[in-house]
């Protein structure tokens, strides 16, 4: 027993003496905790993205196929002069937009649900139904679109079952507004919740007191409150749109790419790596500029 | 807003919002049952035969164990890296603070496509062939936050003088870590990682860019729904996709509402 106790004292008052000076000095903890995760970021995340700014300045051989590195700006001279790159830099951007809308619209009377009128319970439950299809596979979502829009899908079924006839929206741009939609709802109705359900009960109340009726407390109290929860979702549902190329390949029709797919088929198919590159770079300075403003209006601490 | 006019066409405005996001989630499990090889509507004639095919097909059991073993060493991974990062983000100040939690925040903040392209051309850059651990780096790179952001949910909770209470009784780092701390965090810890599983075996965009001619689960399906063959199987093996993932996001949630634990005042 005291011999144990003996050989473990050294190691013992070694530890706290270890444990006493990183007290001491907290920098040196800074330094150990955040020297691998920061490492590993920055070499990895950032160095690759630096990587693909680089390779967005090279260009492929016509000849061999070969990445040649000279530096050049053939790449983005070709987007900016070839307008099927423009349309498709439109289209995205464009539905995008005509997503982060219907998310707004759907999601602020859920989000306003949740926050001021449902009790305890039923906010908790509703909490676990707008979660669960977050975290359902989006693979997954996007096929369940693609099998309901199908021609003997169930939306067919179900109008016809009521008169009415086919709707005929598989493989269009309108699918592909639906099932994004759908698809992102969930991250906008989680700002959008956190923005209302911080306004306190005293700002409605004074707004009655000073004779504000609904619609005009709606406009001047609640909207300007919850609008940077909407930015906050709107990042997600904007960016996300952006950069996919999944749902127009499941859900899209002939005249439904996006620079997702391009990208794509550059990098997979025709592998030319720069073109794709300098395309990619088209959603990342959208979102740079995208960020930047929803910094100004106050959308990061409603995240 | 409180009248009750505004009440009930909000409470509708609620339902139909949530019938609108569950309805194609039902839907697509009902066809795993479906006894009909066509993909119509209404199933017909429920059957259990396609999970046994699913269960018997040499692809789909590799893409399977393939996924399962990405998604928990990327699991590991952003354990490692999300907790140490929530620990110096929450108790330190520091130059560059910002910076970091800024720098975490960017592979979910970017398009995946932007990270899967960047990562290809970082492979390509490096000479590194693709491998499983290509794909869990590119994993890990979004993962991390999800355990991140759970962590540091906690830490801001719990109030740090817990830990100064404990190195004054005598404890040194490692027993304050094992009695104070991990008390502390452990359910959190689960609840990240769970999480970062879930989101890891289910992820395709980035996968697509880091995976080469490997074919993870999620990947399986999308060329097998695009070639248009085989749907019955798909079906079958979605539904095992959304329980896989919906039973650790339920969990999690269960282990983060127990916040009870040494609020701040």
């Amino acid at each position: 027993m005291s011999e144990l106790a003996q050989s473990g004292a050294p190691v013992r008052s070694a530890r706290l003496r270890l444990s006493a000076e990183l007290w001491r000095r907290p920098w040196l903890k800074v330094v150990a905790l955040l020297a691998l995760p920061v490492l590993a970021f920055a070499v990895v995340y950032l160095g690759s993205l630096v990587a693909l700014f680089i390779s967005s300045f090279w260009e492929v051989d016509s000849f061999t196929g070969k990445v040649v590195h000279t530096w050049t700006l053939s790449n983005f001279s070709s987007l900016i002069h070839d307008p099927v790159y423009r349309t498709i830099a439109f289209r995205t951007i464009w539905i995008a937009a005509a997503v982060t809308l219907a998310d707004a619209v759907l999601a602020f009377p859920l989000a306003y649900f949740m926050a001021r009128l449902a009790p305890p319970r039923l906010r908790a439950l509703l909490f676990v139904l707008v979660l669960l299809p977050l975290w359902t596979s989006y693979l997954v979502r996007i096929y369940a679109w693609r099998t309901i829009l199908a021609k003997d899908g169930a939306l067919n079924w179900a109008l016809n079952g009521i008169g009415l006839p086919d709707a005929n929206l598989a493989y269009t741009n309108t699918a592909m507004w639906i099932v994004f939609s759908y698809v992102w709802l969930p991250f906008m109705v989680l700002p959008v919740y956190a923005a209302l359900e911080r306004i306190p009960d005293s700002y409605l109340e004074a707004s009655q007191d000073l004779g504000g009726r609904s619609w005009r407390t709606f406009r001047s109290v609640i909207f300007p409150l919850a609008l940077p929860g909407i930015v906050a979702g709107s990042i997600f549902t904007f960016s996300l749109t952006l950069g996919d190329f999944i749902t127009p390949a499941l859900v899209g029709g002939a005249n439904s790419q996006f620079i997702g797919n391009v990208v794509h088929n550059y990098v997979g198919i025709s592998n030319n790596v720069p073109l794709a590159a300098a395309f990619a770079l088209v959603p990342v300075i959208v979102m740079a500029v995208y960020l930047f403003v929803a910094k100004r209006l106050g959308a990061f601490e409603a995240l | 807003m409180q009248t009750r006019a505004t009440r009930i066409g909000f409470g509708i405005a609620t339902a139909l919002v949530i019938l609108f996001l569950w309805i194609p989630i039902l839907i697509i499990l009902a066809y795993a049952f479906n006894g009909s090889v066509l993909q119509t509507w209404p199933v017909q004639n429920l059957t259990l035969h396609w999970f046994h095919e699913a269960w018997h097909d040499q692809e789909v059991r590799s893409a399977l164990w393939l996924s399962v073993k990405i998604a928990l060493i990327t699991t590991a991974f952003a354990l490692v890296l999300g907790t140490a990062a929530s620990f110096a983000i929450s108790r330190f100040q520091f130059f560059g603070r910002e910076s970091v939690s800024f720098l975490l925040l960017l592979p979910i903040a970017l398009p995946g496509i932007i990270t899967g392209m960047a990562l290809s051309s970082f492979y390509t850059f490096a000479g590194i062939g693709f491998s499983i651990w290509t794909i869990i780096i590119g994993h890990t790179t979004f993962c991390v936050v999800v355990v991140y952001n759970n962590v540091l949910a906690r830490l801001r909770r719990s109030s740090p003088s817990i830990i100064e209470a404990s190195m004054d009784l005598g404890a040194d780092g490692w027993q304050t870590f094992r009695f104070v701390v991990w008390p502390v965090l452990s359910t959190a810890l689960v609840a990240g990682g769970l999480l970062a599983f879930a989101l890891s075996f289910d992820e395709v965009i980035v996968t697509t860019f880091t995976a080469g001619a490997q074919t993870t689960l999620p990947i399986w399906i999308l060329d097998t729904i695009q070639r248009g063959q085989q749907l019955p199987v798909v079906n079958a093996v979605v539904f095992v996709v959304v329980v896989l993932t919906v039973i650790p996001v339920i969990v999690s949630q269960r282990l983060t509402q127990d916040s009870g634990l040494l609020r701040r005042r």
